[in-house]
């Protein structure tokens, strides 16, 4: 009992992170109809952004600590989040009009772009780097084989807190409503007087940023970057928004918790070598049984 | 001077041509009509009037204005708001979301100007819930706010899509077929709320529509396209005689 609950104290922190990532796919979706595949990347940018500002003198000199945490997050999130704004800018928004499909593939493009640019030398190099200390790691509770560590704590607040932040923005602001519109009938909405491009960009902005924090809490987690660890992350949390239901963010919040349990759980029961496989084998089994999703509305067009 | 001049207009779909070199003006507090038989070309003028379509020719003056070339978000924000032949009200938001969604552009605030002072964001974030209500008050929807626009009947649905367009504070109000699936009762409310937003608001209004009973009950100037083209237009006396019109509607006898 105490190692089922350990493993899901671990799993849950994990799914924390992929939870943060799946919303942005989710948003993204939500209003453009397509899949971001650069997404995962974007959150690899963010770990690299606070691997830099850690790195910075004047963050050394504080040393680990609150001050360097915020700082290193509002960093991650602002950073990411304008890469996210660049990107539709530049590679989606002229395509808006075409084909889905050629948004997706230029997607995959600028995801492979971020992916290699990064590992030229001078850009970030392909070799991993090790991620600073943000804050010192110290246990905060420990009940017989009961261990919660005080990253864990900080992984759930920070998520638990955008996500509430997320949920208040969408629905209880102007541009949260006018999101909410333009992902139901962008050109209804457009109609309406809604300046639909700068809702996308919004939305870019708000999705990256997430992507960024959740990057600073997996770096955190897991010290060693390199410019290829966004692809696993960025997978896993895209099967969880479509385990959740795509385009619909709270199935995306709790699409991120059962991913995380789930690899968490069959890495400690079952075999560490099939953490990665039991994922996909729960975007097979969810495509094959209920395609739209936990929380998705079936898909029946209206002829 | 007239609210609306479309000068020339015309729309060309590769080698169809859906609308064909049309010229029309609205004044305005005018109630005027576009009719014409299935596919004559209605809708596909009130697209380039709201800027879905960009017209192949002509021009559009809004207010003495060219609004060809202007994002439809542009256009509605000058003064233009329109409701649609198949209901296009956002299904999962509430009647209230709908409509505040009209009021997007009423803000004084900006994005920065809500983070640097949420007082005043606050402040106006209720003034627009009290105009909302008084809206909704008007249509006698206040009881329905918060339900979801999917859940309502169709005859609220079709009315909380004028009160989402009157929202937005328009001068020019385009209905497109308001009485599609109306039934007589339903016709006659219709008739009277559309004469009563033009009073009311002091607003012009054009509407498509093929319940003659409506059209020639309310519109005091009525355009008749067919193929595209305008083959007629006057009051609604002197379209009902008009030879092109019949022609259009019934076919040539003989």
């Amino acid at each position: 009992m105490e190692e089922f609950l350990q493993q899901l104290i671990n799993g849950l922190s994990l799914g924390a992170i992929y939870a943060l990532i799946a919303l942005g796919y989710t948003m993204i979706y939500g209003v453009l109809r397509f899949i971001n595949f650069a997404h995962g990347d974007v959150f690899m940018i963010g770990t690299y952004i606070g691997f830099y500002v850690l790195n910075t003198a004047f963050v050394q000199s504080l040393g680990p600590g609150a001050e360097t945490a915020v700082i290193v997050f509002l960093a991650a999130m602002v950073g990411c989040g304008l890469l996210g704004v660049i990107i539709e800018f530049l590679a989606y928004r002229p395509l808006r009009n075409r084909p889905k499909l050629t948004v997706l593939i230029t997607a995959i493009g600028v995801s492979f772009f971020l992916e290699y640019t990064g590992q030229l030398p001078f850009v970030f190099g392909a070799d991993p780097r090790t991620f600073p200390t943000v804050v010192e790691k110290t246990t905060v509770l420990q009940a017989g084989g009961l261990v919660i560590d005080s990253y864990q704590i900080i992984i759930f607040v920070v998520a638990i807190a955008l996500m509430l932040g997320l949920r208040l923005l969408i629905m209880k602001t102007r541009i949260g409503t006018a999101l909410r519109a333009s992902s139901m009938n962008l050109k209804a909405a457009s109609l309406m007087g809604i300046n639909t491009n700068a809702v996308i960009s919004f939305t870019f902005f708000v999705g990256s940023a997430l992507a960024g924090a959740g990057a600073i809490l997996y770096a955190m987690s897991y010290p060693k970057i390199n410019p290829l660890m966004g692809i696993l992350p960025g997978l896993k949390a895209f099967i969880a928004a479509v385990l959740g239901g795509i385009g619909n963010i709270l199935g995306a919040a709790v699409g991120g918790f059962i991913i995380g349990a789930a690899e968490t759980m069959t890495a400690g029961y079952i075999s560490p070598t099939l953490r990665d496989a039991i994922v996909f084998a729960i975007l097979i089994i969810i495509l094959i049984v209920k395609p739209s999703g936990l929380f998705g509305r079936g898909g029946t067009e209206k002829v | 001077m007239s609210l609306l001049h479309i000068n020339n207009l015309t729309m060309r779909f590769g080698g169809l041509t859906a609308v064909d070199a049309v010229t029309e003006t609205i004044e305005p507090l005018s109630l005027a009509g576009l009719i014409g038989p299935n596919g004559a070309g209605k809708t596909t003028v009130f697209n380039m009037i709201t800027g879905v379509y960009q017209p192949t020719e002509g021009e559009i003056l809004f207010d003495a204005l060219s609004i060809v070339g202007s994002n439809p978000h542009e256009i509605a924000n000058q003064g233009i708001a329109r409701t649609f032949q198949n209901i296009r009200l956002f299904p999962s938001l509430s009647v209230f979301d709908n409509v505040r969604v009209g009021f997007n552009n009423a803000s004084k605030t900006g994005l920065f100007g809500s983070i640097l002072q949420p007082g005043r964001y606050w402040t106006e974030e209720k003034e627009i819930a009290d105009k909302i209500d008084h809206l909704l008050g008007m249509f006698g929807l206040l009881d329905n706010r918060q339900e979801l626009a999917k859940n309502l009947s169709y005859g609220d649905q079709r009315r909380v899509e004028i009160v989402r367009a009157m929202a937005t504070d328009p001068k020019l109000l385009l209905l497109d077929e308001p009485a599609a699936g109306m039934n007589p009762t339903e016709k006659v409310e219709l008739m009277n709320l559309i004469r009563y937003l033009r009073d009311e608001f002091k607003i012009a209004i054009l509407l498509i529509e093929h319940d003659m009973k409506v059209v020639m009950g309310i519109c005091e100037k009525i355009a008749v396209l067919d193929h595209g083209a305008k083959i007629a237009s006057g009051t609604p006396e002197e379209v009902k005689n008009n030879p092109e019109v019949i022609k259009a509607y019934l076919g040539e006898s003989g």
